[in-house]
């Protein structure tokens, strides 16, 4: 079976984002962009499923597809994830900060011509905290989802998948193809190898814009400002737990 | 405006949550909640009782009793056109199925807003809460997801009808079972104190003996850093964080945690912060009102012995 997996170039996440002065945005001229790191897990996840390692059967997944829409440095996300293991990219090209629901339509447009038995995508991506398109995406194309995904299993037609839910851990079966989101605790993404990263340059990467897909990419919301949260005042040493526990009585916070 | 709001319960019990949720949902016109679930009667009757709900509808089948995106989407997509917004909390639940929705409603989701500035403008925190975004939404409906922490539960005294509706199946999803964490302390999203330990505790054994104890005296909820969820000190279902849970308590003690930004995301609107960590420049103290730098080995027993 193939698996699409969608990735985004993002702000690397050791970097404190800083607000623009003027207050229209982050400022993210000169700083470290990367592969978004929940992203990076589901690229491995995926080529798990492909290898037959851990408790997945080999062969499962013939054919590994990469997609990231964005500038044309996404590219190098993309070629990230071929020395990872996936086969081939496709860069969606465009200069706009798209929103969750247009980046929806398009990959919904890349599934219909790639046809995907399986989207495996990271939760949310670090720069927006949006944790929407995967959902977005299952709705349009009228697939099951899992998200939160801290384990799968594909067999049978379906995603067996345990998910990360507030209070401890659930697993349900979803019928193929579905769109699954992955979290944190699924696996340990793995560095590319020097020699896989050369492999990769040969891989193929398709290049197309936003106009080959005619989707409706307008705008619905309008970012009127971006702000710094406010600072928190500047706290105190104390020598040892006794004075805490005097400051903290005061303080009235036991 | 005619507003509706997603409940977050357990099946028994109406989560505080949802009554955060409430009271965002009152700035923008009248409010009626929707109970999802099977065998949740009590759960609409609390719902109900909230002050200023307008109606509470209840939906009740077996898919809905483990709130499966797909089925919840069947129920609240059909409802949606007698609403201008359609609110949830930003809990695990609401983040599953409230994207779904939007996306069927082809409008934009407003996700995890802390503020409403107007009908159509709300502020969400982006890059790990390193950044506060004001967005304005030119969808004829809105769809957003409430961050508990950023507002007061509304009060309760209310006494609205409750309208039984149809359920919904969505048969390619089934449940196969679950595995929650049980805990007789508070619960970490509601918790007025909560000590959190990182992976500074070196071990799960390590990580209780410590942190349990100073928890039961202090009535306090258990929180851990991602590092020591991965190591497997904790239950994952204990991370605070930008990928975890957003706490915000009235005190808050981080014992053998650095201070990451992805911790910091999750923590860093609680009223007070309290770091013990033995490395003065961790960058915890940045942002923790009192510090005390020295070993949690000696500093936590300390602690135990002055509260006395």
């Amino acid at each position: 079976m193939k698996v699409l997996v969608p990735v985004k170039r993002v702000i690397d996440y050791n970097v404190k984002a800083r607000v623009k002065a003027d207050q229209t945005g982050v400022d993210l001229a000169n700083v470290k962009m990367s592969m978004n790191p929940f992203d990076e897990i589901a690229v491995e996840e995926a080529v798990r499923l492909k290898d037959g390692k851990d408790h997945h059967a080999a062969g499962t997944v013939t054919e590994i597809v990469v997609v990231s829409i964005g500038v044309q440095q996404a590219q190098e996300t993309i070629r990230t994830a071929l020395a990872m293991g996936a086969d081939r990219g496709i860069l969606i090209q465009s200069d706009a900060d798209l929103e969750p629901l247009a980046v929806a339509k398009l990959l919904k447009a890349v599934v219909e011509e790639e046809k995907p038995d399986l989207v495996l995508m990271g939760k949310q991506s670090i720069d927006g905290d949006n944790n929407a398109v995967g959902q977005m995406l299952a709705a349009l194309l009228d697939w099951p989802q899992a998200t939160f995904a801290s384990k799968i299993q594909i067999g049978d037609g379906k995603a067996t998948v345990t998910r990360e839910i507030d209070g401890g851990l659930q697993t349900i079966a979803s019928q193929l193809p579905a769109v699954v989101t992955v979290d944190l605790r699924l696996n340990t993404p793995r560095y590319a190898s020097l020699p896989n990263i050369m492999k990769a340059k040969k891989k193929e990467i398709a290049m197309k814009t936003v106009a080959d897909y005619g989707v409706d990419i307008a705008p619905r919301l309008s970012v009127l400002k971006v702000t710094a949260p406010p600072v928190r005042s500047a706290g105190i040493k104390v020598a040892d737990a006794a004075e805490l526990v005097s400051k903290l009585k005061t303080a009235g916070a036991i | 405006m005619a507003v509706l709001v997603i409940a977050d319960h357990d099946g028994v019990n109406l989560r505080d949550t949802t009554n955060k949720t409430v009271t965002a949902a009152a700035k923008l016109g009248e409010v009626d909640i929707l109970v999802v679930g099977q065998g949740a009667k009590a759960v609409a009757d609390a719902a109900a009782a909230i002050a200023g709900v307008r109606k509470v509808l209840l939906a009740e089948s077996a898919e809905l009793a483990k709130t499966l995106a797909e089925a919840v989407e069947a129920v609240v997509v059909p409802l949606a056109a007698g609403y201008d917004a359609v609110l949830a909390p930003a809990t695990m639940d609401g983040k599953n199925y409230m994207p779904r929705i939007a996306a069927r409603l082809d409008v934009a989701p407003i996700s995890d807003i802390i503020e409403v500035v107007s009908a159509d403008t709300f502020v969400r925190p982006i890059y790990a809460g390193n950044a506060l975004e004001t967005v304005q939404s030119s969808d004829g409906k809105k769809v957003i997801t409430v961050r508990p922490t950023a507002f007061d539960a509304a009060g309760t005294g209310g006494s609205a009808a409750i309208e039984t509706i149809a359920g919904a199946d969505a048969a390619r999803t089934d449940f196969i079972g679950e595995e929650l964490v049980k805990s007789d302390r508070p619960e970490l999203g509601a918790a007025k104190i909560i000590v959190s330990g990182g992976r500074a505790m070196g071990s799960a054994e390590e990580f209780h003996a410590i942190m349990d104890p100073l928890a039961d005296k202090l009535g306090a909820a258990v929180g851990a850093s991602r590092a020591a969820v991965d190591a497997g000190y904790a239950p994952n279902d204990y991370q605070v964080g930008q990928t975890g849970k957003v706490v915000a308590p009235g005190l808050y003690i981080a014992i053998g945690i650095s201070g990451a930004i992805q911790h910091l995301a999750g923590m860093k609107d609680s009223k007070v912060i309290v770091a013990i960590n033995k490395d003065a420049d961790a960058p915890i103290f940045q942002v923790a009102d009192y510090g005390i730098v020295g070993d949690y080995k000696t500093v936590v027993p300390e602690l135990m012995t002055a509260l006395g």
